[in-house]
């Protein structure tokens, strides 16, 4: 291995780490109630997003979900802002306003993390075709699960996609459900892949546990996007560990012994493995998880430290200009 | 008859329904594993060719209720929390609302769109709104916003038995709130009538939903006060008890809507200018209007609360109106 391929495996980890122990730590705490609302984990998946990520440049733009934690951390955001946004802090990378389903970091090319599912499809289309427009080279790739492909903004937004030949790059984080309902229910054909058929879109079905295999998959649909030559619709194949959020109380699903099957292909475990075996250090790992661990620490620091929103903030950002203010809030 | 909350009175509701009329189906997205809670049991009384879980494609299964509809069958939708109704607002307003207008009466509709109004607990924008209002503007929905158990049970009973598309919205806040349920199937309480939650002389509060509840804690405030308000629930904003608002204001001479919709076009504005239209002659002096501030609601608990509805507010409101009288007895 050479040394800059093992800097970027290395990242990988770093950023998979941060995903599992930033979330392990929000549970905690949202089990505390220092976290409001709800809270819809991505542990299992994180080989997706940061494998899908990974593939992009920093400049390219990427549309979530709901279950926003893993997208923005994958795609390089800053741990601290994303922190204060779950507990609804003036420093929060949205101000307080969004919350857990919406941790979106522009600065990192994160259009929107939307809970309406299906919502972020069009925007990736149009995103796509921003970048088309101003020739600028850029990609603008969307996640999503396998729920919202029966939405109809998803079919809209994949075939203006598809007849446009946008540089999008559709990215179905397959996790098998859709709250309680199993995909099997819900989607008539085997795959999610096969949708792109309708649209004359390439397809490809890839390991969602394997992080360099979602890479590589990823890194092709982008090579295609890039050269003009249209969108992918790129189908994870993963698994959500934890309820579809946490403390919703009565979808007491029994999934059986599905669980532990699942934990047994742990992307995080797995890319360690294959780590070790390629020759990289195991305490080399172990510091990188170390230092994970005073980065989340240092975000949840951070967050509690940091101020609240003002009321008056919450006429901000509505429009360009703040609203006024109504009478019974300034009295 | 035995005390029950707001969620077991939808279920009763439906399953009551759906035991007397074979017409009478329910769909939404994980309905068989029972959200919310107002299906238990559902799967075993029913089967799932009656009670159908749907993918998500909230324009998709809307609109078939709306074509199941047309066939004779008399779909319950239950679209979860009501901001999951834009997805579905084509289906809704071109067809559902329109339909049996533009086929000069030939079609009939009779079907329910359950959803629930999310509001107050940190779920940011999108899983907060209270839209009723929206719905409002376009003709052919009927409109329901109860704020308790007994007449969540009523309405729902009466709107699976009506002909036409109804939009059912179910405040959140008032889940957990309980009252006594008839077992009578055959308890109805009609649309487009409305109920006096209590009664009072110097101040009509006309309130809706979840600000019910609201309102008669200040009303209990002010009477502490020695002010005698009377609070008024129209229960359905379409069709809307337009001569029991009037008839409590004329009494009154004062009125304050209280809606958790955003102020502009709300229900409460309506209302509003319905009194002032036909009962101006009453009033002494201008009707009040307490809503959601109009901005998105936020995440964060510390600037989320303030903009809604409150019963500070309504009291403060009904201050001004009638002027601060003191206790008979200081
Ligand atoms: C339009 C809309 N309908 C329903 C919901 C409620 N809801 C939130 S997440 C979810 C399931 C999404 O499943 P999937 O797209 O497979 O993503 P996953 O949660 O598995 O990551 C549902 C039904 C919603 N947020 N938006």
């Amino acid at each position: 291995m050479t040394d800059g391929q093992n800097d970027r495996s290395l990242e990988k980890y770093r950023r998979m780490q941060r995903i599992r122990q930033f979330e392990d730590l929000a549970e905690a705490i949202h089990a505390q109630g220092e976290i409001p609302g709800s809270l819809h984990t991505y542990a299992g998946q994180e080989a997706s997003g940061v494998g899908a990520c990974m593939a992009l440049d920093d400049t390219d733009y990427m549309v979530g979900t709901h279950r926003s934690h893993g997208h923005p951390i994958a795609k390089g955001a800053k741990l601290r802002p994303l922190m204060a946004e779950l507990l609804g802090k003036a420093t929060g990378i949205c101000k307080g306003k969004g919350g857990s389903m919406h941790l979106s970091d522009f600065s990192v090319g994160s259009l929107g993390e939307t809970s309406i599912v299906g919502s972020g499809v069009p925007v990736a289309a149009g995103a796509a075709l921003g970048s088309k427009l101003q020739g600028n080279g850029r990609v603008a790739l969307c996640f999503f699960g396998d729920g919202a492909t029966n939405e109809g903004a998803f079919h809209e937004g994949m075939n203006l996609a598809a007849v446009w030949a946008l540089p999008a790059i559709f990215v179905c984080e397959n996790n098998g459900y859709a709250v309680s309902t199993p995909a099997s229910a819900t989607v008539p054909v085997k795959d999610v892949a096969e949708r792109a058929r309708a649209y004359g879109m390439p397809s490809i079905i890839v390991d969602g546990q394997d992080v360099d295999a979602v890479e590589a998959a990823v890194a092709e649909a982008v090579g295609r996007a890039r050269t003009g030559g249209g969108p992918t619709l790129v189908e994870t194949k993963t698994y959500r560990y934890a309820d579809h959020a946490v403390n919703m109380g009565r979808v007491l699903l029994d999934r059986g012994g599905e669980v532990d099957e699942w934990r047994k292909r742990d992307p995080l475990a797995l890319y360690r493995a294959k780590l070790i075996a390629g020759g990289t250090a195991a305490a080399l790992l172990d510091a990188i998880e170390r230092e994970v661990a005073d980065e989340v620490a240092d975000a949840l620091q951070f967050a509690r430290d940091s101020a609240w929103p003002e009321q008056a903030e919450a006429f901000d950002d509505v429009f360009v200009d703040r609203l006024p203010i109504p009478d019974f809030i300034t009295a | 008859m035995a005390k029950a909350t707001f969620l077991e009175a939808i279920r009763q509701a439906q399953y009551e329904e759906m035991t007397r009329d074979e017409r009478v189906f329910i769909m939404g997205e994980d309905i068989i594993c029972n959200v919310f809670g107002t299906t238990t049991g559902f799967v075993d009384a029913f089967g799932t060719e009656r009670v159908r879980d749907t993918p998500i494609s909230e324009n998709g299964f809307i609109g078939a209720a709306g074509g199941a509809a047309m066939v004779g069958m008399r779909p319950i939708v239950d679209a979860t929390i009501s901001s999951f109704l834009y997805p579905a607002m084509d289906q809704i307003m071109s067809i559902i609302a329109k339909s049996r207008y533009i086929y000069g009466g030939q079609a009939r509709l009779p079907l329910v769109i359950r959803s629930c109004l999310f509001y107050g607990n940190s779920n940011a924008a999108q899983h907060s709104d209270r839209n009723y209002s929206m719905f409002m503007n376009v003709p052919g929905l009927k409109i329901m916003v109860p704020s308790n158990a007994h007449d969540m049970k009523g309405m729902l009973k009466a709107a699976v038995r009506d002909d036409d598309p109804v939009l059912c919205f179910e405040d959140s806040t008032c889940w957990m709130s309980k009252a006594e349920l008839p077992d009578d199937p055959d308890f109805l309480i009609p649309l487009g009538k409305g109920d006096i939650k209590r009664e009072g002389s110097d101040v009509s509060i006309i309130a809706i939903g979840g600000a019910v509840p609201l309102a008669l804690k200040a009303a209990n405030d002010l009477a502490a006060e020695g002010i005698s308000a009377e609070v008024v629930d129209p229960r359905s904003l379409v069709p809307l008890d337009k001569e029991l608002i009037l008839r409590s204001v004329r009494k009154t001479g004062r009125a304050i809507t209280v809606d958790p919709a955003h102020q502009t076009c709300s229900a409460g504005s309506e209302i509003a200018a319905i009194i002032a239209e036909r009962a101006f002659d009453a009033l002494r002096g201008p009707v009040l209007r307490i809503a959601t501030a109009d901005t998105h609601l936020p995440f964060s608990p510390a600037i989320e609360k303030a903009l809604y509805p409150s019963p500070e507010r309504i009291v403060a409101a009904a201050r001004k109106l009638v002027g601060v009288r003191q206790p008979e007895n200081a």
